[in-house]
């Protein structure tokens, strides 16, 4: 029998537990590589088949440009739409504590673990011409939101309003409260407290959640296609685009994708410079 | 079941039938078999107890008639088990291709035979069994009174289409180039599921979808478009061997049991 400590410097003064150690980190390494290589390997796939010196020309297919165009406005919208919604809805989600702030959060949960495809058949159900608010509108007003870009935004927002708002709501209740105490009894109402002292705080979170939300609408696929369905100029926005010209022409598609992947890169490159540090 | 047996083997006498009459010696056995089945009446060979399996490839359009007609052949012949496996018509002819050991397929449309290898051609043969045409899909009752390919001009109705790059769109196309209209859909689906779904579910007014897809769905009712416009598709049936109960399935599918389940399935004869 040994004591811990007499345990400790055998331990130390064996060179073959450091030669373990360091073996021990090969399994380690296998399993990140081959991580790494599951999500850089694609990329590269897309980046070695594309056509580079007829990039321009493929850009150039009239399937391409109306599909950019669409995407910049719709997920610039959407984005616009799920700051100012999602950013108070955060704030307020970040102070409660409450049974129904706990329903909402799982609330929100849901489309984010929703298969995209099941989102725009709900959309279609709420919102189409026989639906739950679709008809009344419909009837109202004549207004048809299928098909329209107005159902684009809708599609994307459903998907993104989530992961942005439990981003932001993230970064608030790291906030600490007594800053809004304060505030509050130096005679702060609570939207100014809101925008005084929660939003400058959060601010890093919210560029994050922005990132993100922005990014998970300019990808957005089964929900459009469901809901908002797929015509050119109006409402295939470039993922409909890349999936049917792949199979018209295929290099269009490589070019539109190559496309897509640089202006993600750009934006989230331009955020991390700008608010992330 | 005799009166099937009898009526398939009348079948192939009196229209020579390429699945009866191409396969050399083991064709009129095969026939042969169909009419005593199952039991160990005389002429029944060694062959036709023995457990098989057939491996049948489909175009997912086929699958509810495909699916009653392998139950079928299977009561008569216990022994025999057919696996049916139904997908895009390219899809199965790439898997052929690519080593998929199968005795039948059938296709939408003559497009996937060229993916076929050339060895498919050896001891086996080919028929069309069924062939399917264009059709407006609009809700029951057609409350928007649609008439025809010219609704699909009109502004003021919600239209859908196949989008270009399905076999359904190119056909939509086509008939309407032939009838000299631009349509203006406010949406080309993916699929001709897609389409039809969009006026199923209420959102569409008219989609133009094939027969088979109206017949089968309980959700919409049919506009016929004039012969003179329409596009249709054929679905050939290809056999890859000639061992007895490849050409006895084959028989069903294109004897008066098989013509009565596939016209169930909305498609016309060939």
């Amino acid at each position: 029998m040994m004591t811990d400590a007499a345990q400790s410097r055998q331990r130390d003064g064996v060179p073959a537990f450091r030669r373990r150690l360091a073996g021990s980190r090969a399994p380690l390494l296998t399993l990140a590589t081959l991580g790494m290589a599951l999500v850089v390997l694609p990329l590269l796939g897309l980046i070695a088949r594309t056509d580079w010196p007829g990039l321009l020309t493929h850009l150039r297919a009239p399937v391409v440009w109306p599909a950019i165009r669409l995407s910049l406005i719709t997920t610039l919208i959407t984005l616009g739409l799920a700051m100012l919604l999602g950013t108070p809805l955060a704030w307020l989600l970040s102070r409660a504590t409450g049974r129904l702030a706990t329903w909402m959060r799982a609330l929100l949960t849901v489309p984010v673990v929703l298969p995209p495809v099941v989102g725009g058949v709900a959309l279609l159900l709420a919102y189409g011409r026989n639906g739950l608010v679709g008809a009344p509108v419909f009837d109202a007003l004549g207004l048809r939101i299928p098909f329209t870009p107005l159902a684009v935004v809708l599609a994307q927002l459903f998907v993104s309003l989530p992961f942005y708002v439990l981003a932001v709501e993230g970064a608030m209740r790291s906030v600490d409260p007594r800053f809004d105490h304060v505030a509050a009894t130096l005679g702060a109402s609570p939207t100014r407290v809101f925008l005084r002292v929660g939003l400058p705080l959060a601010a890093p979170g919210i560029a994050a959640g922005a990132a993100l939300a922005w990014a998970r609408a300019l990808g957005e696929f089964g929900a459009t296609i469901t809901f908002a369905g797929n015509l050119t100029g109006r409402t295939q926005t470039a993922p409909l685009a890349v999936y049917v010209a792949l199979q018209s022409d295929p290099q269009a598609a490589i070019a539109l994708s190559i496309a897509m992947l640089a202006v993600s890169i750009a934006v989230l490159g331009l955020l991390r410079g700008r608010w992330m540090g | 079941m005799r009166a099937l047996a009898l009526g398939v083997i009348g079948l192939c006498s009196v229209l020579g039938l390429v699945g009866c009459s191409t396969s050399g010696t083991d064709a009129p056995e095969g026939s042969g078999a169909l009419a005593e089945p199952g039991g160990p009446a005389a002429g029944t060979r060694d062959t036709d107890s023995e457990p098989t399996t057939l491996t049948v490839l489909a175009p997912a359009s086929l699958t509810e008639a495909f699916t009653e007609l392998a139950t079928q052949y299977e009561s008569l012949y216990p022994q025999v088990r057919i696996d049916l496996s139904f997908g895009s018509s390219t899809t199965l002819a790439q898997q052929v291709a690519e080593g998929v050991q199968a005795d039948l397929f059938a296709s939408a449309g003559t497009d996937a035979l060229a993916l076929l290898p050339e060895r498919y051609a050896r001891g086996g043969g080919e028929t069309t069994i069924a062939s399917n045409e264009l059709e407006i899909a609009v809700e029951l009752g057609n409350p928007r009174g649609i008439t025809g390919l010219e609704d699909f001009t009109r502004t003021d109705l919600d239209t859908v289409l196949c989008v270009q790059t399905a076999p359904c769109g190119t056909a939509a196309d086509e008939a309407f180039r032939a009838a000299g209209l631009t349509p203006t859909p406010v949406s080309r689906e993916i699929d001709v599921k897609a389409t039809l779904a969009k006026v199923s579910l209420g959102e569409a007014d008219a989609a133009l979808v094939y027969r088979s897809d109206v017949v089968t769905s309980t959700a919409v009712d049919g506009v016929t478009i004039p012969t003179e416009h329409n596009v249709s598709l054929t679905y050939p049936l290809v056999w890859f061997n000639a061992e007895p109960h490849t050409i006895g399935f084959v028989d069903l599918i294109t004897g008066p049991d098989g013509r009565a389940a596939l016209e169930a399935a909305g498609f016309a004869a060939p």
